[in-house]
């Protein structure tokens, strides 16, 4: 569905180049659910950009349901769906008349657009809002109405920028609902980005982190945690002095009277652990593990966490 | 070709839709140029000969200014926010994006041209065919080149928009101040009346008063044409240009 190659994107802003992009590649095959996940400023949306035809690649070669974005950009357009990080509905217009239009504009006949239209309105619970504008809807209707404007012409791939970002917990948990619910109903590959890492993690077939304009991991949640960061044991001791040991022993480091180790299989290293510990003489008070997260995975890669606010661009 | 008029249909439908949904804003779009209309028309009665063959003209040339300019404000807010994008990511025609705008702008101009008309009317302004088709007709071919000129200047001053309100709000009004439209500039000191035959609007406003007075033949028609076509000949090269270096 999606094949790139050395895809690369320079931006010069001010006579300076700023590398958004640095070749990458990236294959994603029909029906999959791929989640781009990178902090700010990774080049997340710059990739998808290029991918939708919005931008044109400074570098590389891209072809987006079979179609190459560069030399054919109305096919690639005409056979994907794309939902952007900002609303796509005007302000000024009602619902169910953006709908109508966006399946025309995709050469729908009328009667079709509005007969899908409805349908979508349907399946995304806007029934009832059909005939309201944009500026009198709820954050979450208003991606609701988004991702409708997305699939009107039934794309075969639809791409889909931060649609959850600056949603509520619970809107957010309905989007990804009705995001599953359409992607059994219409077998549609999805492409996402997302900085949730939860996000990422729960939803995702396929995890692809970018970082700096490059692909550093990519794999399924569970690949990336086994492989790049491990199991966590934390123990905690009555004094620091025991944590020191216990530290030296299992290779971790202590924090006050907190211990806290690597390891591959937790479950299995546990008891071995605490069996060492006790030879030795340490009380172990609490013993817990905890899988791994992929801000795990990204702490391993990068060095950095990818809760941090402040990552440079 | 075929795909190109029924992408325009689809932008012109879209567009048209909210005016045609609550036809009341277009009145309320038109509080300006009526209240001119009606205030300096009342005043100003007996100071310019019949001050409604006068005037009318003038309002139109200045709703010929706003219209246009409008239809780049929304196409600046689609663009801020993320419906063109949504657009631009679909196989449309990226032209028939513009025509379709400047073509739901033509059809609200041309529909408040008639209701000034047809409201100045009963109060004495003499209504000459032929010169208010041509009128008309020159309005228009002004509309789309200033539309053009607009789509352009929201293209440029995207996506944070500053550049399109200090263009607007610092060129539009002295603009039409300065072309006589809404107090007679002959009569003025003489720096005034060179800064308006400098502006192009001066004659396009002495054309469309002569047009509509049933002065087909007068001088300042053949130069309001020239000045009208000047202003759509550039509008529609740099549109066509922005268009083609992409939004």
């Amino acid at each position: 569905m999606i094949h790139a190659r050395g895809l690369t994107r320079v931006f010069k802003v001010k006579k300076q180049t700023v590398e958004a992009v640095r070749g990458i590649d990236l294959d994603v095959e029909s029906g999959q659910l791929v989640a781009f996940l990178g902090p700010n400023g990774a080049g997340k949306s710059t990739t998808l950009r290029m991918l939708t035809t919005l931008l044109p690649p400074t570098g590389g070669t891209a072809t987006v349901a079979g179609h190459d974005v560069g030399r054919e950009p109305a096919k690639v357009r005409a056979r994907i769906g794309y939902v952007g990080q900002k609303s796509s509905a005007g302000e000024n217009f009602r619902a169910r008349d953006e709908l109508v239009i966006q399946g025309r504009a995709y050469g729908l006949g009328t009667s079709q657009a509005r007969e899908r239209a409805d349908e979508l309105l349907d399946l995304l619970d806007l029934g009832p809002l059909a005939q309201r504008k944009p500026g009198t809807l709820s954050g979450g209707q208003r991606r609701r109405l988004d991702i409708a404007l997305g699939l009107i012409h039934r794309p075969d791939l639809l791409f889909l920028d931060e649609p959850s970002t600056g949603l509520d917990p619970q809107s957010r948990a309905d989007i990804w609902t009705h995001i599953l619910r359409l992607r059994e109903a219409y077998g549609t590959t999805l492409f996402l980005t997302t900085h949730y890492l939860e996000e990422a993690d729960s939803m995702a077939e396929r995890v692809v982190i970018i970082d700096n304009g490059r692909i550093i991991a990519d794999g399924t949640a569970a690949q990336l945690k086994n492989d790049l960061a491990g199991d966590q044991i934390t123990i905690t001791t009555d004094t620091e002095q025991e944590a020191e040991t216990a530290a030296r022993i299992g290779d971790g480091t202590a924090e006050g009277t907190t211990v806290r180790l690597r390891v591959g299989n937790a479950a299995a290293a546990l008891p071995e652990y605490l069996r060492a510990l006790e030879a030795a003489g340490v009380k172990a008070a609490t013993a817990e593990t905890t899988r791994p997260t992929l801000d795990d995975v990204f702490l391993t890669l990068t060095g950095r966490s990818l809760t941090d606010d402040d990552i440079p661009a | 070709m075929t795909t190109f008029l029924r992408d325009t249909a689809t932008v012109f439908t879209r567009e048209i839709t909210p005016a045609v949904r609550e036809p009341v804003g277009l009145l309320f779009d038109m509080g300006q140029p009526l209240l001119f209309l009606f205030l300096f028309g009342s005043l100003l009665d007996g100071a310019v000969g019949s001050s409604w063959q006068w005037f009318v003209p003038g309002i139109l040339v200045m709703m010929c200014l706003s219209g246009p300019m409008a239809a780049g404000y929304t196409l600046l807010v689609d663009l801020i926010g993320g419906s063109m994008e949504r657009m631009l990511v679909t196989p449309m025609n990226r032209t028939a994006m513009l025509v379709g705008r400047t073509m739901k702008a033509m059809v609200i101009l041309l529909a408040q041209a008639v209701l000034i008309i047809v409201l100045a009317l009963p109060l004495g302004f003499q209504l000459h065919p032929a010169g208010v088709l041509a009128g008309l007709a020159m309005l228009v071919a002004l509309g789309i080149g200033l539309g053009a000129l607009s789509f352009v200047l929201a293209i440029k001053s995207a996506p944070d928009g500053t550049l399109f309100y200090i263009v607007t709000q610092v060129l539009l009004f002295p603009l039409l101040l300065l072309s006589g439209v809404l107090l007679p500039i002959d009569a003025g000191p003489g720096w005034l009346r060179v800064i308006g035959h400098l502006n192009p609007i001066t004659y396009i406003v002495d054309a469309q008063r002569a047009l509509f007075a049933g002065d087909l033949t007068a001088p300042s028609v053949l130069y309001g044409t020239a000045a009208t076509l000047v202003v759509a000949v550039v509008g529609l090269v740099l549109g066509n240009r922005a268009m083609r270096q992409g939004v």
